[in-house]
């Protein structure tokens, strides 16, 4: 901090502004000009675009058998070929951007809320609730994820919403953690003892002061898990304990089509590179976005 | 004051097990699910029902029937698993070893190439081979592993026919006595040269799928923490001194950027065995994650648990274990 001090108005000012506060526009542009960033945005952009507007621009009904038109190449007629029961793949492929894309983001946010909540009052109230929590996120962080998640599954019955379930609750602990840290760290700041001073509430400030001062870290972890989770989803699907056929999921897909990678390869293949393309693009943001965020990071 | 470091962690470790002994059970005791009813099959009279509830003491009160497990836990007893009627222990005693062998050979490949890997592209950085392995170690962590498996099996044994397809062994040849229950080790003990072969072509491919993911998560780690030591002054001094380039590059700096990737190689270690569920299901490996597969599909709520407790017991372990190492390596660590 300033050795000398400011006047007060100029002080206010700094506080008002921030040392490197920007807009969201300036953030944007900043986004854009690192490659991977922009690549790995857009890509997260159209993939968001296609589950929202996928299920209108699909050529055909998902569910629809033909069985006249078994395994056909693709063509002109049927872009991305059809699977063993005739499904058109690409009217598959577009219904499944939805469910992977809003099952990875409602994981991560129920994750980011459950952890957000426990790590932030951990780490400000400290004391019993501090070893409490941590406790409990050792014994989450310790429990093998997918057997849990599995576990889960099963005794609810397998089903989408259920594998959601269980992958949130395996995935909350790692923010618990991220948070609390993060947090340990800015309650040590000037702004947080003046805020305190000045008579602000505890959850004003946390809300005020601690949130927006420690969440950048989280955004990145989030961005990177999106990613992850929607692996884990297409792999607890694949083996059976998540969507069942026959949903259009692409874990789903590709476990259906797998008797056919040798003979006709579309079939397992493309929804294995939609999931890849997916993945990988969230991976490329998050990894930009760390860059920008994490000055200390080493590109 | 190290001893006294190693017995707090071992403490907080008995109370992190504890607690995932009562999630587990908790998580498998209140469920909607009934186990009896799925093993005595629906059309069982209610009499056969009350009497395999009682045989497995699930007549008892939820708190009498935890505190029964737990004695039983301190003693080694796991239960008895309802599915196949063997104890829990015995079962994972029998699956274990082939999920630690895959997993250990994951990880040897996983350090052998991601290792000169990361110090290579360190060297290197934002050169041709750095953007490739970065794109590389990129597809490493996005790439379903399900998909990986199934392409490498279609390529290196159905097309190609150079390695050898699901399983842990031909079909054809004698498996070795069983001492460790690590394929690879027995057939040495055995002194049998053509099985220890056999053995060996079947671990490759489910190794380097199991391994993939944590190769780039090497390279990554083992390239940021090399790129902040080659910074260091005491590298521009070796220099100066006029060291060679090698010495500098494997001596000084990577002795220094080892912590870091030690504690990645530990924490991966751990979610290896966990995370070879989807592996072994698809090499059709005989190991811990297809037994755990296999009790979640038939509700076998003591297997279930555990296969969780054990998983979560490996993890901790190592755990502190590469907090200890990590406490040994950098002299600087308090504790």
């Amino acid at each position: 901090m300033a050795s000398t001090p400011l006047p007060i108005t100029q002080e206010a000012d700094l506080l008002r502004e921030g040392a490197g506060a920007v807009t969201w526009l300036e953030g944007v542009r900043r986004l854009l000009t690192n490659p991977t960033a922009a690549v790995g945005s857009i890509l997260v952009g159209f993939w968001i675009l296609i589950a929202i507007a996928g299920p209108l621009a699909a050529p055909q009904n998902p569910y629809m058998q033909h069985l006249d038109a078994r395994l056909t190449p693709p063509s002109a007629l049927q872009w991305l070929g059809t699977d063993s029961l005739g499904r058109d793949i690409l009217s598959r492929l577009l219904y499944g951007a939805r469910l992977s894309i809003s099952g990875g983001f409602a994981v991560v946010a129920a994750a980011v809320v459950i952890g957000t909540l426990a790590g932030v009052t951990a780490g400000f109230f400290g004391g019993v609730w501090d070893d409490l929590v941590m406790r409990v996120t050792d014994m989450f962080l310790a429990f093998p994820s997918l057997i849990l998640a599995m576990a889960i599954a099963a005794v609810l019955h397998p089903s989408l919403t259920n594998a959601l379930i269980a992958v949130a609750v395996t995935w909350w602990p790692t923010y618990a953690r991220l948070i609390r840290g993060q947090t340990l760290a800015v309650k040590e700041n000037q702004y947080v003892e003046a805020a305190c001073a000045l008579g602000m509430g505890k959850i004003g400030i946390i809300a005020r002061h601690i949130l927006p001062n420690a969440f950048a870290p989280v955004l990145v972890q989030a961005t990177l898990d999106v990613g992850a989770v929607i692996l884990t989803l297409a792999g607890l699907s694949f083996i059976g304990f998540g969507a069942q056929p026959p949903t259009p999921e692409w874990g789903v897909m590709v476990s259906d089509g797998r008797s056919f990678l040798q003979t006709q390869w579309w079939v397992p293949t493309l929804p294995a590179l939609a999931i890849l393309s997916l993945v990988l693009a969230c991976n490329l943001a998050g990894d930009g976005l760390r860059d920008l965020l994490d000055p200390r990071s080493e590109r | 004051m190290f001893l006294q470091f190693v017995a707090r962690r071992l403490m907080l470790m008995l109370l992190v097990l504890f607690g995932i002994t009562l999630i587990t059970f908790v998580v498998s005791h209140v469920v909607p699910a009934d186990p009896v009813a799925a093993y005595v099959g629906s059309q069982a009279p209610q009499g056969v029902v009350e009497k395999v509830r009682h045989e497995y003491g699930l007549d008892q009160p939820l708190p009498e029937q935890y505190l029964v497990y737990l004695g039983g836990l301190l003693r080694g007893d796991l239960g008895t698993s309802i599915h196949d009627d063997r104890p829990v222990a015995t079962d994972i005693a029998t699956y274990f070893p082939a999920t630690f062998e895959l997993a250990m050979a994951a990880m040897v490949i996983a350090i052998v190439l991601g290792l000169p890997i990361g110090v290579i592209v360190a060297t290197r950085k934002d050169k041709l081979v750095d953007h490739m392995a970065r794109a590389l170690s990129l597809t490493g962590v996005s790439l379903p592993v399900f998909f990986l498996a199934l392409l490498l099996l279609a390529v290196f044994y159905v097309k190609l026919g150079v390695l050898p397809g699901p399983g842990e062994l031909s079909p054809y040849t004698q498996p070795p006595p069983r001492v460790t229950g690590m394929m690879l080790v027995d057939t040495l003990l055995a002194g049998d040269l053509p099985a220890f072969q056999d053995a060996f072509s079947h671990l490759v491919l489910p190794a380097f799928v199991l391994g993939f993911a944590t190769t780039g998560i090497i390279v990554r780690m083992t390239r940021s923490s090399m790129i902040e030591a080659l910074r260091q002054d005491f590298v521009r001094t070796a220099r100066a001194k006029g060291v060679g380039r090698y010495r500098v590059v494997v001596v000084h700096a990577l002795r220094n950027a080892m912590i870091p990737t030690v504690t990645v190689i530990g924490l991966a270690f751990g979610s290896l065995l966990s995370g070879a569920v989807l592996t072994e299901t698809i090499f059709s490996w005989p190991g811990l994650g297809r037994y755990a597969t296999e009790s979640v599909v038939t509700l076998d709520i003591p297997a279930i648990m555990g296969v969780t407790i054990v998983a979560a017991f490996t993890y901790s372990v190592v755990n502190l274990v590469v907090d200890v190492a990590y406490a040994l390596l950098d002299p600087r660590i308090t504790y």
